[in-house]
C-alpha cells in the first residue's frame, strides 16, 4: 500500500482579498458620506433629547451669537420663486442680473434697504460684516421673507413646508431674538416649525426614559 | 513542494534535479493593512453618525384672546428663566403677603426634580407649567426648559410660553442683585 502523502498546508491565509474589501468599504464610506457644507456662520446649537433627524432640504433661519439673523433657502426648486416674490411684494426693483446674483447667494443676511447696493458690489460681503435680517418688533423683515416663502409654497402641502422650516440658533443668542423669530412665523400663520439641535441621550431614570419613548410629538 | 512554507503561490513545478537559487518571496503580510483598513472604516462610521443634528418640533399657539386658557391655581407652576442660567419658580399665584417665600430660585440641575414633583402631586387635567423667559436669558435656556418638559414626559398642551409681567421682572431683578448674578 502506497504511503498516503498528506500535503502540509500553510495556515496563513491570503490577506489580499480581505484588504481589498476593507479598503473598498473605506472608500465607499468616505465617498458616500455627505460632506458637511462649509459653515460660514459659526453656530453652536443647544442639545435636546429629540431623536428625529433634521431634514436635508430645508429653509433654515440661523441666529448667531451676536443676534444676527440669516436666511438660507435650501430648496432649490422654490428658491427663485421665493426671491422673485419678495422682489415684487416688497418693491425692491432689482434688475435681472441682481436677481440672479441673489439667487446664487448661499444665504440672505441683509436688510431690505441695503440689499440692492450690496448686490451691485463686485465682491460679496463676508458673513461677519453682514447686518443680518432686521427682526425688531417695529421692522420685522423676516416676516416679509416668510410671507414670500408661504406665497411660493401656496397650494402645496403645508405640512411639507412646516417640516422644512428650521430654526437654528446659537445657544448664547438672547431670548428676544428667538421670540422675534417666533413672531415672524406667527405673523404668517405658521404655527409649527422645527428647531435644529444636537442630539442628546435621554437621562437615565427620567420619565421619558421610563416610558421608553424618545419622541412623542 | 520545492519551496516550503510561506509562499505557496508562484512556485512553478520544476523538473527533477533542477536546482534553483532560493528566491525570497515578494509577498508582504497584509494583515496589518487590513487591520488599519477596518480601523479607519470603524472610525468613519462612528464619527459620521455622531454629528447628526436633530430637529425638535415646536408648536406655537394661535394668539386668540377668546381662547385664553384658564389655569387652576393648584395645578400651575410658573418657571421663569433669568440670566446666568438661573431658573426661578413659584406655584400657583404670587400673593403679595407671601411673595418672598413663594418666589424661589434654582438652576437647570434642580428644576427637573421640581417639575417631576409637581407632576406627581397634581392631577393631570389641572397640570400646567407656565414658562416665562427673561430678556437676558438665552436661546439655550428656552430650548433646555422645553427639553425638560419632554424629559419629564409632560404631555403637550400642559406647558406654555407666556410673556413676563412687570412684577416678575422686578422680582428677578432683586433676586439677581441679592445673589450677585451678572
Amino acid at each position: 500500500m502506497p504511503k498516503v502523502k498528506i500535503p502540509r498546508k500553510s495556515t496563513t491565509v491570503d490577506m489580499t482579498a480581505m484588504c481589498d474589501v476593507a479598503f473598498l468599504l473605506l472608500t465607499f464610506f468616505i465617498l458616500a458620506t455627505k460632506q458637511k457644507p462649509p459653515e460660514v456662520l459659526k453656530v453652536k446649537t443647544p442639545t435636546s433629547v429629540s431623536s428625529k433627524a433634521a431634514p436635508e432640504k430645508s429653509i433654515l433661519i440661523t441666529m448667531t451669537k451676536d443676534g444676527k439673523v440669516f436666511l438660507m433657502l435650501g430648496d432649490d426648486t422654490k428658491k427663485s420663486a421665493i426671491i422673485e416674490d419678495f422682489n415684487t411684494t416688497r418693491g425692491l426693483q432689482l434688475s435681472a442680473a441682481e436677481l440672479a446674483k441673489l439667487k446664487k447667494a448661499e444665504y440672505i443676511g441683509l436688510p431690505i434697504n441695503k440689499l440692492k447696493s450690496a448686490l451691485d458690489m463686485p465682491q460679496e460681503i463676508p458673513a461677519n460684516l453682514m447686518d443680518g435680517i432686521p427682526i425688531d418688533s417695529t421692522n420685522n423683515e423676516l416676516s416679509y421673507w416668510i410671507k414670500s416663502i408661504t406665497n411660493a409654497y401656496k397650494g402645496e402641502d403645508l405640512r411639507k413646508l412646516q417640516e422644512m422650516m428650521l430654526v437654528k440658533g446659537d445657544g448664547e443668542a438672547l431670548y428676544p431674538i428667538f421670540k422675534s423669530v417666533k413672531e415672524a412665523f406667527k405673523a404668517n400663520e405658521l404655527f409649527k416649525f422645527r428647531i435644529v439641535t444636537e442630539g442628546e441621550t435621554v437621562p437615565l431614570g427620567s420619565e421619558l426614559y421610563n416610558t421608553g419613548k424618545t419622541e412623542k410629538k | 513542494m520545492a519551496e516550503m512554507d510561506t509562499s505557496s503561490g508562484g512556485g512553478h513545478k520544476k523538473g527533477p534535479g533542477v536546482k534553483k537559487p532560493k528566491k525570497n518571496s515578494t509577498r508582504v503580510d497584509l494583515t496589518p493593512m487590513v487591520d488599519l483598513g477596518f480601523l479607519l472604516i470603524t472610525f468613519f462610521v462612528f464619527t459620521t453618525t455622531m454629528s447628526q443634528s436633530t430637529a425638535m418640533s415646536m408648536n406655537e399657539p394661535k394668539d386668540d384672546p377668546n381662547q385664553q386658557l384658564k389655569v387652576k391655581n393648584s395645578g400651575a407652576m410658573t418657571i421663569l428663566l433669568g440670566k446666568g442660567n438661573q431658573v426661578y419658580y413659584y406655584f400657583g399665584q404670587l400673593m403679595p403677603e407671601t411673595i418672598s417665600q413663594d418666589f424661589k430660585s434654582t438652576n437647570f440641575a434642580g428644576i427637573r426634580a421640581l417639575i417631576l414633583e409637581k407632576k406627581k402631586a397634581t392631577p393631570i387635567d389641572d397640570l400646567m407649567y407656565i414658562i416665562k423667559s427673561d430678556e437676558k436669558s438665552t436661546f439655550k435656556n428656552a430650548i433646555d426648559i422645553l427639553d425638560e418638559m419632554t424629559i419629564s414626559a409632560v404631555p403637550p398642551g400642559h406647558y406654555a410660553e407666556v410673556d413676563m409681567v412687570p412684577v416678575e421682572k422686578m422680582l428677578i431683578k432683586t433676586t439677581e442683585d441679592a445673589n450677585g448674578i451678572k
